[in-house]
């Protein structure tokens, strides 16, 4: 899909009478948007996907090359820095998504932020400081298998998602299945996964009654894991790299798409979403 | 004396022992054991003030003696469960117990596999709760997961109304004698049962009315003042 190039610049908060035609968007849609038109071909190449996670082991197999990584580290007087990460994965959860993008896009580049190893106490100020250098920092695609259950954040988290998704970088976030209020995933500027329990990774679904907006492959799936390991894992946090790694397939297809765009191309072309033929 | 520090005082005599607690913690663990048919079960809970996990009760396999041991809050399994919010089943088919590590330090014993799921109550997380080894049930691991999350919801009120229980006695240990005195008297009455129980709170309302101010005279007999 490629818009016409516009003559003028667009008028910012109003269109005014006879403008219309600065606003004209010549896009060659596709008689129909197929899986072929959407990601036929792209392996990722050129999209940059940011995990913000416990790290990712550097080196692992299973991952590749990671371009960048740092942590979010909090300073003896609670002020907060990003900084080169010189312990990798704290956990294993950060390995594991990152092989699951890297399995479905080979060739995106991959990015770590890590926002899990500074305590408990303060962790959803380090959650908000770790998506704003992500977004700061321009990238394509953000997984966030995470959530925080903190109001006081949920203006600010709302905030960052709105400027990611004006500013074209796809938050994917994990939906949680548990009695409470979280987020970022029920803002509507961000892309929320759950988990279906088939076993293909391309596989997803539009869920038609959101908050959770796509169901992905999130039961019994192998991962890169800690110290070189694989684990077998089932989790809404699986699912979300599965959706992210598809982000990197269409954007590496289709790089000029929006977050509003690639929503759409996702549910055009979602397991469950059957036009005519 | 404020009248705060005196319902916290009535409140901590009637909410029970650290032993009640043990208990129900114990409990949590032996139900999530047998609604899984698991090897293990344990439980988590976090220290807010010194920032850390502590392993507070085990069931099945394992070793009691670790309860107590202390983790740092925000790594391992245990750690990115409680900071995401996020529940997590991992299975280690390749006989790999590496994995597994943190759970194996808590319990002294190497699980297989294991589920993690947050316990949160409203805007707090308050633990993390781990069942380790179950049966594979091929087929229903989202009903795992969904029903891991509905039992930790439930394990996340008792825990907040017990959490609310300890702070309540840990401010009535440094007050003064009467307090003291009064949370004694309430578990006293609360303890008490039928006709002895209707006695007791019988002279509680004299008392109420022989001691308390004019503006409380109009009420009828039989409603103590807690």
């Amino acid at each position: 899909m490629h818009a016409a190039e516009r003559s003028e610049p667009l008028p910012a908060w109003s269109l005014p009478a006879g403008a219309e035609k600065n606003i004209a968007l010549e896009v060659d849609w596709p008689p129909k948007v197929t899986r072929e038109w959407a990601w036929g071909g792209s392996t990722g190449r050129g999209v940059r996907v940011c995990i913000l996670d416990s790290g990712v082991e550097p080196d692992h197999p299973l991952v590749g090359p990671v371009e960048d990584a740092v942590a979010v580290v909090r300073g003896p007087d609670d002020e907060i820095t990003i900084q080169p990460d010189e312990e990798g994965d704290l956990c294993g959860h950060g390995t594991a998504c990152a092989g699951i993008v890297r399995a479905l896009a080979p060739d995106c580049t991959l990015f770590s932020v890590r926002v899990l190893g500074a305590g408990y106490t303060g962790s959803g100020a380090i959650l908000v400081a770790g998506l704003r250098y992500a977004i700061e920092n321009g990238f394509d695609v953000v997984n966030m298998s995470l959530s925080t259950t903190k109001q006081e954040l949920a203006a600010s988290l709302h905030q960052l998602a709105d400027v990611a998704y004006f500013k074209k970088t796809m938050l994917v976030a994990s939906a949680h299945n548990l009695p409470v209020e979280s987020y970022p995933w029920r803002f509507a500027s961000v892309l929320s996964v759950g988990s279906h329990d088939r076993p293909e990774g391309l596989d997803f679904f539009y869920n038609p009654e959101p908050p959770v907006e796509f169901f992905a492959r999130g039961v019994d799936i192998d991962v890169a894991w800690m110290d070189g390991a694989t684990l077998r894992v089932t989790g809404n946090s699986f699912a979300t790299p599965h959706m992210a790694g598809l982000c990197a397939l269409v954007l590496g297809a289709h790089p000029e798409l929006t977050p509003f765009q690639l929503k759409s191309v996702l549910y055009l072309t979602a397991s469950n979403v059957i036009g005519s033929p | 004396m404020t009248e705060d520090e005196l319902r916290a005082a009535v409140a901590a005599g009637v909410l029970g022992s650290e032993q009640g607690h043990r208990e129900l913690l114990r409990s949590i663990v032996e139900v999530a054991r047998a609604i899984f048919h698991s090897q293990a079960a344990s439980i988590f809970l976090l220290d807010e003030e010194a920032d850390e996990l502590v392993f507070e009760a085990i069931a099945g396999e394992g070793s009691e003696s670790l309860v107590g041991t202390r983790f740092p809050s925000s790594t391992g399994i245990a750690g990115w469960v409680l900071v995401t919010r996020q529940p997590l089943v991992l299975e280690d088919v390749g006989q790999d117990p590496r994995f597994a590590k943190d759970a194996a330090e808590a319990t002294g014993y190497v699980p297989k596999g294991l589920m993690a799921v947050p316990l949160l109550h409203e805007e707090k997380a308050l633990g993390v709760l781990e069942v380790l080894d179950r049966p594979h049930r091929p087929g229903a691991a989202l009903e795992e997961v969904e029903l891991l999350g509905l039992f930790a919801g439930q394990a996340a009120i008792a825990l907040d109304l017990l959490q609310a229980a300890r702070r309540a006695r840990a401010a009535l240990e440094g007050s003064p004698g009467e307090l003291q005195a009064l949370a004694r008297l309430a578990a006293t009455v609360d303890r008490l049962q039928d006709e002895r129980r209707a006695t007791g709170l019988e002279l509680l309302a004299a008392l109420d009315r022989l001691l308390g101010d004019k503006s409380r005279a109009g009420e009828p007999p039989g409603s103590p003042a807690f």
